[in-house]
């Protein structure tokens, strides 16, 4: 149970510095990046931080209801849900243009 | 669950089971004949609207353990987005078979984002918030690149997917830190507890929630300056797609921020009741509306293209209805939201008309040369959607306007009406600017559509009928509109 003991030892704000340091990758890459794939991927980093935070809470300030897993669930399949749309899109823009930059998109300026 | 709790949701019920049938349903319509599948989806928003306007009363319910409320506010809403819906699906069939469009998926995703709004209107807990954001979104951007392989389209639907779920990124982040902080999702409840525990109202956690919270749908209603996506997708999008967003995704989003503003109400009550907005939060508010209004109407006018110079004109309105949030009165930006949608509708239905004939779809200012004198009907139209969207009586823009300043004047913001009003002046520049080219400029060339092409189809006339009467009718006689708005008596957003 020593595993168990160090895993109790943490403190719930490690988890949230964690998750936040998880959710400022995800918003580096999404601003960041030049490539709609990994834009992507940043987005996916930003909800499963999310994610984390939604288990840390649930676990430390309101392990008697079951609220937190369920909004946990909802999120990871919203975010499976978004991914199957948005590479969907990526692949119907690379097919025309053979690329996956956003900056190559600029069919609609002023 | 039981029996009543399917009535909170009745609409959002039927709108998403017949949007699932219609997509195994449209597998069995053959190709040339998608346009039944387009009747199906409208016979299922016009009975969502049915059962919605059927369902409207004073009394307040909630359902699902406090997870969604039925008040008359949502019944409105939902009747306003079915018919809005309806409507925009009469106006694609003969649009999607010109265009080369006719893929039956079309109305399926539709009447899917459709439930999903239908449920961001119930919405009583952060977690619905989200979900129904979703549920309305990830068909919009499908919806967006519908016309691939046109490169706009699949441009405006990838720029739109990941601003849309960046967007959504924060606003969740934002939920789960006010669940941390207050232990709840549930506005009724985050209400209570903020009136409990006056320790709760200067939360470092919960006031970062809200503000990611508040990111995440000021995204949504593309309000200044979160609002560079909107242009670009409006412009790429089909333009049915396009009056569809305008609308309805509006109204939506809207009656979802209202009650999350409505939620944290007590984080320092106002005096004045009803009003559901704390002072905390109203300089944030009216500095977003502001804003929005100055930004939204001077881009306008610097358009060349009538498809995104309507963009920027539902940027302009977001911030006007948006100062009806700051008021805190509801009933004025519901009612604000039903006039604005209705007369952008009129204006698309004009759009829709020219891009349903032979020929590229063009929608810069010199393609509507003439236009007017050629199709008298349409040029009618366009100049009531545009006399209502300046804000001149007897449309419902001008009444709309009328309640909205006032709910503003009387919260102790004429700064803000003032801004309104004079933004309202400026707008009418671009506005009218669309009648002149319509029946005062001579087209350049010889105009590749013939007058009785753009007035031959009669589910778009019907559209046009119906959304011009709407417009004059809210006009003329709001208080019909307002006692279904009310139910008759004061409704408490979050309770």
């Amino acid at each position: 149970m020593g595993l168990q003991n160090a895993i109790n030892g943490i403190p719930l704000e490690w988890y949230l510095i964690v998750a936040a340091a998880l959710f400022s990758i995800g918003l580096y890459g999404v601003l960041a990046r030049k490539n709609a794939v990994a834009m992507l991927m940043g987005v996916e980093l930003m909800l499963n931080s999310v994610n984390l935070n939604l288990l840390a809470f649930w676990r430390y300030l309101a392990p008697e209801s079951a609220a937190g897993l369920a909004f946990a669930a909802f999120v990871f399949v919203v975010a499976a849900a978004e991914t199957a749309v948005g590479l969907a899109l990526i692949i119907a823009v690379y097919r025309s243009l053979k690329s996956v930059d956003p900056e190559t998109l600029t069919q609609l300026k002023l | 669950m039981n029996v009543a709790d399917l009535e909170t949701v009745l609409p959002f019920l039927l709108l998403a089971t017949g949007g699932v049938a219609l997509l195994l349903v449209d597998l069995a319509v053959p190709q040339a004949r998608k346009s039944l599948t387009g009747w199906l989806a409208f016979v299922v928003a016009l009975a969502a609207g049915v059962s919605a306007l059927a369902l409207v009363s004073g009394k307040t319910m909630k359902g699902f353990a406090g997870m969604v409320q039925a008040d008359a506010f949502a019944y409105f809403a939902d009747v306003l987005l079915c018919v809005v819906a309806a409507l925009v699906i009469l106006l694609s069939l003969r649009y999607h078979t010109a265009r080369g469009l006719m893929r039956g998926e079309f109305y399926p995703l539709l009447l899917l984002s459709l439930s999903g709004m239908s449920l961001a209107v119930h919405a009583a807990d952060l977690l619905v918030v989200f979900l129904a954001i979703e549920l309305l979104s990830i068909p919009l951007y499908v919806l967006s690149g519908f016309a691939r392989p046109r490169l706009e389209s699949e441009e405006a639907a990838l720029k739109y997917f990941l601003t849309g779920a960046f967007a959504s990124g924060f606003l969740v982040y934002g939920v789960a830190l006010i669940y941390g902080a207050s232990g709840t999702t549930a506005l009724g409840d985050l209400r209570a507890a903020l009136l409990d525990n006056p320790a709760l109202t200067s939360d470092a956690l919960l006031m970062a929630g809200l503000a990611l919270v508040m990111v995440g749908l000021l995204f949504k209603i593309a309000a200044v300056p979160f609002h560079f996506w909107a242009p670009d997708v409006y412009e790429g999008a089909p333009t049915t797609v396009t009056a569809f967003m305008a609308t309805a995704t509006k109204a939506a989003a809207f009656l979802a921020l209202m009650r999350v503003v409505a939620g944290f109400a007590a984080l320092s009550p106002s005096l004045a009741q009803p009003f559901e907005v704390a002072d905390a939060l109203r300089p944030m508010l009216a500095l977003i509306a502001a804003i929005t209004m100055i930004v939204g109407n001077v881009t306008a006018l610097a358009q060349q293209n009538v498809k995104r110079m309507l963009a920027y004109s539902s940027i302009a309105h977001a911030g006007y209805a948006l100062a009806g949030v700051a008021s805190g009165d509801a009933t004025a930006v519901l009612f604000y939201l039903a006039a604005y949608a209705f007369a952008t509708l009129a204006a698309f239905v004009v759009l829709i008309a020219v891009g349903s004939t032979e020929g590229n779809e063009d929608h810069r200012y010199e393609a509507y040369a003439g236009l007017g004198r050629r199709a008298p009907l349409l040029g009618v139209i366009m100049a009531l959607a545009m006399f209502s969207l300046i804000g001149i009586p007897p449309t419902a823009g001008f009444v709309g306007k009328y309640f909205l300043f006032r709910a503003v004047v009387a919260s102790d913001l004429t700064w803000l009406a003032v801004i309104g009003v004079l933004t309202s002046a400026l707008s009418a520049a671009f506005y009218l600017r669309v009648l002149m080219v319509l029946f005062m400029r001579e087209p350049e060339t010889a105009p590749e559509a013939e007058p009785a092409a753009l007035a031959a189809d009669a589910p778009r006339m019907v559209a046009a009928y119906v959304s011009a009467a709407a417009v004059l009718l809210i006009g003329v006689f709001p208080s019909a509109v307002l006692a279904l708005l009310t139910g008759g008596e004061l409704v408490a957003l979050v309770r």
